[in-house]
């Protein structure tokens, strides 16, 4: 039935096209300097009012038509005729209307040029309104939890144990919902993946960049670009099973105590994920610094290396600062590698060889499961998410100032 | 600091030949005296050639204007001095380009020290986006040649006096140097250049982005600056060549077909093209 809909929308809209078309030729009589806009304008005009129209009243049918379903079974009515007919009525009352328009003076290219100008209004809308729909939803479950547990022992408590009863009489019915562990645990690992990721990150940038001959650069740079397209999934896997076994050998053998599940390990390992992510923006915004900057500081008899220190570098800086800001909003995120390899432990500890757990890792045990929404346990996930989404987002805003001052400069 | 790149011309009055001469003089007698000279010099890139066979001898202390058409390989010649041509990667060198006698593309000559020696100002003003100060200091600080900050000041000072820009910025110094109008750079980056006392300042059209006064300040400048260094400059305005050079080299497609006196090339060519190109006929 979906696809008898859409399939008879979609010929009614090439119909529409050629009847357009063909009435504002006949209109012309055959004299094209007398129409106003080309025939293929006034095509596409009524084939945009056949379209447009049909297509909005058939999402409203599909989310308000429910209603109408227990009457007509009622009726003995199969539901989804009137549906049908409704798409088909309004795109035959567009393409009725749009086609009375045609006329030789009508400008069928500037109307067509609105309407088009609407849809991509419409669509640069929608990740905007999505946004604030997120943060809308997060804000309401958030103020939810707070009516429960105080906003100040969310955020500054530091014991982190969500576990609350079903009934009154079990054992530990009150729940310590103190998140200071928690973000401390974000915070560690993602310094460890930083402390990887950003010299890493910024030395291949500038071997890409400055030293590497144009063969070497073409084969290593798709391949660093590939790292960034393995699922985080796979890289929870390699933390899990390959880095966490081998960080707690090696620490054994010097006579340290590693736990299985380290913030070590799940910090290396999406310090290794994020490393694309800065050297190919850091060597996007070193590429940006124009040859004549580095003609100049070459001329004076400055070495490579020298004028990447001295010219290169401060020059780029605002871009990299950029580029590490945007990697580290990435890693507050991530949240694959952190569930698979950093542990559920929430303690407070600057100690990267013990288990920690982080925002993410607990969003996900939290919401995992049968869980009503409306104890305080599930409640804090949207607590944690909606901190978590200002703290990035807060990331994102400094990150993006940053690089738009920097684009300025040679402007 | 040693230097690597040794001058091995007559002692004069230039401010440079405080070195002691060097015995590897290639200067024959009866040659005039030449601080850059070029002999059968071709330049390839890839697989086109730019430069063919080009003879030249450019003398210390004046100015020797290379004028010609767009690709004819002035700014290729300009940039063998200095070895900028290095920085292009299919970039091929035979022949000979001598500073002082010793052979500038020979193994043992560090491309370092000859830049310099040879300082570059380029078609646009191109400052560091670093304070005024930062950007003459630049060069001093690379290569060592203060030892302490009141050394450093009176290197950054004095090159910005000769340049001709001190008195315009004495009270601005930490301000970025792109903070400065276009002529004004562009006497930064003269500044900077000298600020490493180099022998040969090169200018790949040093005034194309410039409007006529700045261009009027750069002119009076070069003038002066000759007294002191060899001025090699690639220009496209020929009023420019007659105005300030002492010489005139004219090339057309890789090749020198005339250099000489500048009078003697703008009052009587020897060749009917040369003729042809100052009078705007071609190019």
């Amino acid at each position: 039935m979906f696809l008898l809909a859409a399939l008879s929308l979609a010929g009614m809209t090439v119909l529409a096209f050629h009847v357009g078309r063909r009435r504002a030729l006949s209109k012309a009589g055959g004299r094209w300097g007398s129409l106003r806009s080309l025939p293929t304008q006034y095509g596409y005009f009524v084939a945009l009012w056949t379209a447009l129209p049909a297509s909005i009243a058939a999402l409203a049918w599909g989310t308000l038509g429910q209603r109408a379903l227990p009457w007509a079974a009622e009726n003995g009515l199969d539901a989804r005729i009137p549906g049908l007919v409704l798409l088909l009525s309004t795109a035959c009352a567009g393409l009725a209307w749009a086609a009375a328009k045609v006329e030789p003076s009508f400008p069928a290219r500037e109307s067509t040029e609105r309407i088009i100008r609407i849809l991509l209004f419409l669509s640069s809308g929608v990740a905007i309104l999505t946004t604030i729909g997120i943060v809308l939803s997060l804000l309401f479950e958030a103020l939810r939890f707070f009516a429960l547990v105080s906003p100040v022992e969310f955020f500054t408590g530091l014991s982190w144990s969500p576990q609350t009863s079903l009934r009154s009489d079990q054992v530990g019915s009150s729940g310590a919902f103190g998140a200071v562990p928690v973000f401390t645990g974000t915070l560690l690992i993602t310094l460890v993946a930083m402390s990887v990721s950003i010299p890493i990150g910024l030395l291949a940038a500038i071997y890409l960049g400055e030293y590497a001959s144009p063969r070497v650069r073409s084969v290593v740079k798709p391949l660093l670009e590939i790292l960034a397209g393995v699922p985080t999934v796979v890289y929870g896997f390699f933390a899990a099973l390959s880095v966490a076994p081998m960080i707690r050998r090696f620490g054994e053998s010097v006579g340290l105590d590693v736990s299985s599940e380290s913030a070590l390990a799940a910090g290396l390992v999406m310090g290794v994920m994020i490393i694309p992510f800065i050297s190919s923006l850091s060597d996007d915004a070193i590429a940006a610094v124009p040859r004549a900057m580095r003609d100049g500081s070459l001329a004076l008899g400055a070495t490579r290396s020298e004028t990447v220190k001295k010219v290169l570098l401060p020059a780029a800086l605002p871009g990299i600062v950029g580029a590490i800001l945007m990697a580290v909003s990435r890693a507050i995120g991530e949240t694959m590698i952190v569930v698979m390899a950093a542990g559920l432990a929430a303690r407070l500890t600057a100690n990267p060889l013990s288990a920690v757990t982080t925002v993410t890792a607990q969003i996900v045990t939290l919401l995992i499961g049968d869980q009503e929404f409306d104890s305080a346990k599930t409640l804090a996930a949207f607590a944690l998410g909606l901190t978590l989404l200002v703290l990035t987002l807060g990331i994102n805003l400094i990150a993006l100032e940053t690089v738009r001052r920097f684009r300025e400069q040679y402007e | 600091m040693t230097r690597s790149v040794e001058p091995s011309a007559p002692p004069t009055a230039d401010p440079h030949e405080e070195e002691p001469n060097g015995a590897r003089a290639t200067t024959t007698v009866g040659e005039p005296r030449a601080r850059v000279r070029a002999i059968g010099l071709n330049v390839f890139y890839g697989e086109k050639q730019a430069l063919f066979g080009i003879d030249l001898a450019i003398p210390p202390n004046q100015v020797t204007a290379l004028i010609g058409p767009s690709g004819c390989g002035k700014s290729t010649f300009l940039r063998c001095v200095n070895r900028m041509n290095d920085v292009i990667p299919t970039c091929r060198t035979t022949g000979r380009i001598e500073l002082d006698g010793a052979d500038l593309n020979s193994p043992s000559i560090d491309v370092v020290q000859l830049r310099a020696e040879v300082g570059m100002v380029f078609q646009r003003p191109n400052p560091f986006p670093k304070s005024i100060y930062d950007n003459v200091a630049y060069g001093p600080r690379i290569h060592g040649l203060a030892e302490t900050r009141a050394e450093l000041d009176d290197i950054v000072m004095g090159s910005l006096e000769r340049a001709g820009l001190l008195k315009e910025v004495e009270d601005r110094l930490t301000e970025p140097g792109t903070s400065l109008s276009g002529g004004q750079q562009q006497r930064l980056c003269i500044a900077r250049a000298i600020a490493v006392k180099p022998r040969v300042i090169l200018m790949d059209e040093p005034c194309s982005a410039l409007d006529p006064i700045a261009t009027a300040r750069i002119e009076e400048l070069i003038d002066e600056l000759r007294e002191s260094y060899t001025i090699i400059m690639v220009t496209h305005s020929m009023q420019q060549a007659a105005r300030i050079s002492q010489r005139t080299a004219f090339f057309h497609l890789g090749r020198i077909i005339e250099e000489g006196e500048t009078e003697q090339i703008f009052t009587d060519p020897h060749e009917e093209r040369t003729q042809d190109y100052i009078t705007g006929r071609f190019g």
